[in-house]
């Protein structure tokens, strides 16, 4: 899923500065479950939004809304009134929301209560940790399941560089080295002999460097 | 026979290479690099000159290679992976190599996060492995690196890499020692030993499996100025070991400079009597480029043999 974060508050409460009356917009999709964007976390900045302006003398009018899914225009339209009422509209979505959200009112102020971060998944409870770079074109079948596109810090096809010890990343301690991961998982599945090729040059233009890429399933267009 | 490059001829005839490192500054002078590449010059056989070493802004490789070649020694490009795409690195190698470079070391770079721009992207479009791969298929099948030919004047450089026989898995270094030179790499500098009885376990295995003659493997040695760098490498560094003796030793001397010195001369000696498998030593003599001569005559590896290559 997406895991994404909350922005410092007065970050938020700085970009609504001027504003009077605000819609806060939350997500029942990936930020619920990574529990940033939810109902809970929504309701709960709202009336944080609501103190902090009060005590400096200019009370703010909130009202909120969770959305099923901010990514999908069907679960957005049932907003068209509320959104209507508001100066300016919080999305607590990840960065897609935000933008279906924009789209859709663009006469409307939008902005993003969260820093969107990754893909990836909960490792223990309250941590997530990256798992998938996105990049177009999976080689997990040929790194034992472990992705160093991500989770090595220079991205090495032929991992690992000289900075791995003792398991972890010279990036950080607190992470682990993928390609040290990746070696003991290929030793214990009996296949270390699939490491000995040297991986070929990655094509990036199936990752974010070919331009802004799109998904078609012609079947499912409309003729 | 002829190399074009000087180092590869010292090695393919059989000497005991001795390369160093210049780290060039952080302004745009090359007062010290020539300075110190006329300190170098008669004392080794090339010098690596470093890229952007430990991600801190510097005066690029290839330029300060420049001054080096001007200087009378030859210099050893080196190129990360961390800071340009396959574009800019072929583009780069293209034209050190229309200045003079003839040896390239390809490494992957240390990360951004320890250096002066640690808000920087990286690129790491390729590896290092891949880049001593695609650099050899450039010079012997005079391909760029997406398989366009190259009508003529190839790169020729003679290519190395780096080993790391104190990283982890252990056990492992020595096979990507060899996916580096089965991937193309002529000569293999390793980082710092400090911990001399790894390294011979490490040989010991590369030796096993014949490698030593398939590429020629130069050990690293750094002499080391006092016990707090010591300590430094040994708890802040990460892929380096160095035992506490070590530590203790410049600890406890009078002048611990000297015995820095005289530690690395010991290591040097050592490892040209007894370890087989050995064709040189690479002194990483951090920001003390000018201790080097002293290091090279105490270790007996003065003078430096005369070659017949197309310099």
């Amino acid at each position: 899923m997406i895991i994404a974060q909350q922005k410092n508050i007065k970050d938020i409460a700085g970009m609504v500065e001027a504003c009077k009356k605000v819609l806060l917009v939350g997500c029942a999709g990936c930020v619920t479950v990574c529990l940033s964007g939810g109902e809970k976390e929504t309701e709960i900045l709202a009336s944080a939004l609501r103190i902090m302006r009060k005590l400096a003398g200019r009370p703010l009018v909130t009202s909120t809304y969770i959305a099923t899914r901010q990514c999908d225009p069907e679960f957005i339209t049932p907003l068209d009134e509320l959104v209507g009422a508001a100066d300016a509209v919080i999305s607590l979505a990840c960065g897609v929301g935000v933008q279906y959200l924009a789209e859709r009112y663009p006469e409307k102020w939008v902005v993003p209560a969260q820093d969107t971060l990754f893909a990836g998944g909960s490792t223990e409870h309250g941590r997530w940790d990256e798992k998938c770079g996105l990049c177009g074109d999976c080689i997990l079948h040929r790194t034992g399941g472990i992705c160093p596109v991500s989770r090595c810090a220079k991205s090495i096809l032929n991992g690992p560089c000289g900075g791995s010890q003792n398991g972890r990343c010279e990036v950080d301690k607190d992470v682990a080295c993928a390609w040290q991961l990746i070696y003991d998982h290929m030793k214990a599945l009996g296949r270390l002999q699939d490491l000995t090729a040297v991986q070929p040059l990655k094509d990036w233009s199936k990752a974010r460097d070919g331009g802004p890429r799109k998904a078609l399933r012609e079947d499912l267009m409309a003729k | 026979m002829k190399y074009l490059s000087k180092l590869q001829a010292i090695l393919e005839s059989g000497h005991f290479a001795v390369t160093a490192e210049i780290g060039p500054p952080k302004h745009a002078s090359a007062h010290g690099v020539i300075h110190n590449a006329q300190i170098l010059k008669d004392f080794v056989d090339a010098a690596n000159i470093t890229d952007n070493q430990t991600a801190i802004v510097r005066i690029s490789s290839i330029a300060a290679g420049v001054h080096v070649l001007a200087s009378g020694l030859e210099p050893v490009v080196q190129m990360t992976c961390r800071d340009r795409n396959r574009i800019a690195i072929q583009a780069d190698l293209l034209g050190a190599y229309s200045l003079g470079m003839r040896n390239l070391l390809c490494i992957s770079g240390d990360h951004q996060k320890f250096g002066n721009h640690p808000t920087a992207k990286n690129v790491f479009d390729l590896d290092s492995i891949q880049l001593v791969n695609l650099m050899s298929k450039m010079r012997d099948d005079k391909k760029f690196f997406c398989g366009e030919e190259i009508k003529e004047h190839e790169p020729r450089f003679f290519i190395g890499a780096v080993a790391n026989p104190f990283a982890d898995p252990f056990e492992y270094r020595v096979d990507r020692l060899e996916k580096k030179i089965e991937a193309g790499a002529q000569f293999i500098q390793t980082q710092c030993i400090f911990d001399m009885e790894r390294f011979e376990r490490f040989m010991e295995m590369v030796r096993a499996r014949g490698l030593d003659q398939r590429a020629h493997i130069l050990a690293g040695v750094t002499p080391l100025k006092s016990w707090r760098a010591a300590k430094y490498i040994q708890t802040g560094v990460a892929g380096m070991i160095v035992p506490d003796a070590l530590v203790d030793r410049l600890k406890n001397a009078a002048d611990p400079k000297s015995e820095g010195v005289a530690v690395c001369i010991e290591q040097v000696k050592y490892i040209k009597e007894n370890i087989k498998g050995v064709h040189g030593v690479h002194i990483m003599a951090i920001a003390w480029e000018a201790i080097v001569p002293e290091i090279v005559k105490q270790a007996g590896l003065f003078p430096r043999p005369v070659t017949h290559h197309l310099f």
